[in-house]
């Protein structure tokens, strides 16, 4: 495996394993979006010292607890908002948020689309499980349609945003998405997402048996797993087939890498410039 | 000497106290001090960020501070009450930081150029839970400078979030001011572990401090922050008994200190018949009036709070007791709320009553008089 270090000395280095066992339930997804990081990080060789985990409120969030760098485990919806904060006041240092579903497009939407617009180096992981898991399987705006959850006892009647559809028109620079099957896919595009110095958002789709996948008769989480490797669509492969043969499938991959003007390296010349008006006067 | 207002001044203060970090979003009759930020903070190196709201402004100044760099925010009102969860997780997670608040005229969107003291509880109560809170209130524009240096000073030594309580009339206040080249008193700073990475424990409290050591993300201790209840490693646990403990010890933090905390100013209360407790803008108006007191025949005494939370409540009571006063006035642009503690205060020592306004209009000179005149012939 392409993979730098094994599996279990991963766990040791990354992890803070005397924090486990993890809250999360039997057959969660969110552990498996968790390694891909961890694993994405230690293939780029960061320093662990100059690596943050900024998280917001939900199963999801809980991640970085669990992970063996500075670690923030903010408010309900605002970790992008925090992570700006660190980012801006300490540049060097490399911020990565994880957030759920309902924190970063619900709650925490707005902030999700104006850091994305400033092209803000923060790499956000959206581990989208289409429910509130915390709370106990409500829907969120990323529930499909018609889909149950304990507030939508008659079937969601809302539509679902497009998470990488709505980061590229925001103006994040780069853009994917994966799912936890598809993992080693996954780690090489947070690697990419990490490699960009801009605003970087990928959606990683994970799975919930408890709330999610029991509510709508979904099966184990094996079978979740094997609809995911039937369901989604490389987006290269997408490109070339028709809107029906995309029916009931999603597409995964790289969406954009487009980088821009870093926001912090945007302020930064600010400030040599100021300073340089200075020394001439 | 300069002619500047007091949102102004406040950030001069800011940036003589180090403050390099500034987070915030628009609002009447705050938005001078974003400003004058963003206009200072890249001169001295520092950050400027316009965010998308006034939650994210709270949430990226608490980002910064985590970040290391000594961080502000400010607003009014409604963005005031935005504030509040963010508030409450700095509060929780011990993270130093200063809130300029601007108060103006409410409820809601109310008047918005309009002066008011109205916040003076939210500020003390306004984010959910049993949570200590340090607030500060300046009379003048040279005050705002002294006051926001003093948050600062205070943010970082306690470790928590520090209020400024202006309100429009000082805000907006141009008065001519002499600001030192160097502050005048001494700079504080958040004190920094040196032990071993593998030895620290970022929420136990080492002998002889008051509160936890605190690194910055980025300096080689990586540590947990969370606002969950959490132990002294700074982890998340459901144990009742780590719970009350570390509730308790973030309320005596500002208790046990309260006299450190504590700055207020007394005038004229040998002898007096009545004493007017009052604080911010309203101080300039009871001034006035004081001075022309013995004209209208009586003595007035004035009790003057910088702090407003922790109230200094020994101070105050000491004040009515050793010059056997009888009588107390508290004056301010609300419907009673510093009254409330006043009476607390002195229900076994003198009669409290209440001047105010909640029309968005100050307080008058003569308005204070009338009052004293009633409460000698009535009281
Ligand atoms: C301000 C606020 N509102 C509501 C909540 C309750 N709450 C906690 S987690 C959560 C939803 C989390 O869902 P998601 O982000 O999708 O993460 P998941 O648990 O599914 O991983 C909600 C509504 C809260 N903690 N704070
Ligand atoms: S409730 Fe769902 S999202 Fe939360 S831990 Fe359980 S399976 Fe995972």
């Amino acid at each position: 495996m392409a993979d730098s270090v094994m599996a279990s000395d991963l766990v040791k280095k990354s992890f803070r394993v005397n924090k486990f066992p993890h809250i999360w339930c039997p057959g969660c997804g969110h552990g498996i979006l968790m390694r891909a990081v961890a694993q994405a990080i230690e293939n780029k060789g960061f320093d662990p010292d100059k690596v943050c985990i900024v998280s917001g409120i939900g199963c999801s969030s809980r991640a970085a607890g669990y992970m063996n760098f500075n670690t923030l485990h903010t408010t309900h919806g605002r970790a992008i908002a925090f992570a700006t904060g660190i980012k801006l006041a300490r540049p060097e240092l490399h911020v990565i948020v994880i957030t759920g579903d309902g924190d970063a497009a619900a709650i925490g939407g707005n902030h999700f689309i104006h850091a994305a617009r400033r092209n803000i180096g923060i790499t956000t992981i959206v581990f989208n499980n289409s429910i509130y898991g915390m709370t106990g399987g409500q829907y969120s705006p990323l529930t499909p349609m018609y889909d149950l959850a304990t507030t939508s006892p008659y079937g969601n009647i809302e539509q679902t945003f497009d998470l990488p559809r709505l980061a590229d028109a925001a103006g994040a620079t780069y853009v994917a998405r994966f799912t936890s099957y598809h993992v080693r896919e996954g780690i090489k595009l947070i690697e990419k997402a990490l490699d960009n110095k801009g605003f970087s958002m990928v959606e990683g789709i994970s799975q919930c048996p408890t709330y999610y996948g029991r509510k709508n008769k979904k099966g184990t989480t094996v079978q979740i797993m094997q609809w995911m490797r039937d369901s989604a669509v490389d987006i290269k492969k997408a490109r070339e087939m028709t809107s029906e043969e995309l029916s009931g499938k999603f597409v995964i991959g790289e969406f954009k890498n487009r980088p821009a003007l870093e926001y912090c390296h945007g302020y930064q010349k600010i400030i040599d410039r100021i300073k340089d008006e200075k020394r001439k006067r | 000497m300069r002619l500047m207002m007091g949102n102004e001044a406040c950030v001069e203060g800011a940036i003589a106290a180090g403050m390099r970090f500034f987070a915030g979003y628009p609002i009447t009759p705050s938005t001078e001090v974003a400003e004058k930020a963003s206009e200072r903070l890249p001169e001295v190196g520092g950050k400027f960020i316009q965010m998308e709201d006034e939650i994210a402004g709270m949430a990226a100044c608490i980002g910064g501070s985590i970040a290391g760099q000594k961080s502000m925010t400010a607003t009014s009102g409604p963005g005031f009450s935005l504030k509040m969860e963010n508030i409450g997780y700095a509060a929780m997670a011990e993270i130093p930081c200063v809130i300029i608040n601007v108060m103006r005229s409410g409820p809601s969107t109310g008047l918005p150029t309009s002066p008011s003291q109205a916040d003076v509880m939210q500020a003390r109560w306004g984010t959910h839970g049993d949570h200590p809170t340090i607030a500060l209130a300046p009379s003048s524009v040279r005050e705002a400078y002294d006051v926001t240096i003093r948050a600062f000073n205070l943010a970082e030594k306690y470790r928590m979030p520090v209020m400024v309580l202006m309100d429009e009339i000082i805000g907006h206040l141009r008065e001519g001011v002499d600001l030192p080249e160097k502050p005048e008193v001494e700079i504080l700073d958040r004190k920094n572990p040196d032990c071993d990475p593998a030895d620290f424990r970022a929420y136990e409290v080492p002998e002889g401090d008051i509160v936890p050591l605190m690194p910055g993300f980025g300096d080689g201790y990586r540590y947990n922050i969370t606002g969950l209840i959490h132990d002294d490693t700074g982890f998340p646990t459901n144990s009742n008994i780590v719970a009350g403990k570390l509730c308790e010890r973030l309320m005596k933090k500002i208790e046990d200190n309260a006299d450190d905390i504590a700055q207020y100013e007394i005038t004229d209360a040998e002898n007096c018949d009545v004493l007017v407790l009052t604080y911010g803008g309203t101080a300039r108006t009871v001034t006035a009036a004081r001075k022309a007191a013995p004209d209208s025949g009586f003595r007035m005494g004035m009790f003057r709070c910088v702090t407003i939370w922790p109230f200094p409540e020994e101070a105050l009571r000491a004040c009515v007791r050793d010059n056997n006063i009888k009588h107390v006035i508290v004056a301010e642009l609300n419907y009673g709320q510093i009254a409330l503690e006043a009476e607390r205060i002195l229900k076994n020592d003198a009669k409290v009553w209440h001047i105010g306004k909640i029309d968005g209009d100050i307080l008058y000179p003569n308005e204070i008089l009338n009052k004293i005149s009633e409460v000698i012939k009535h009281g």
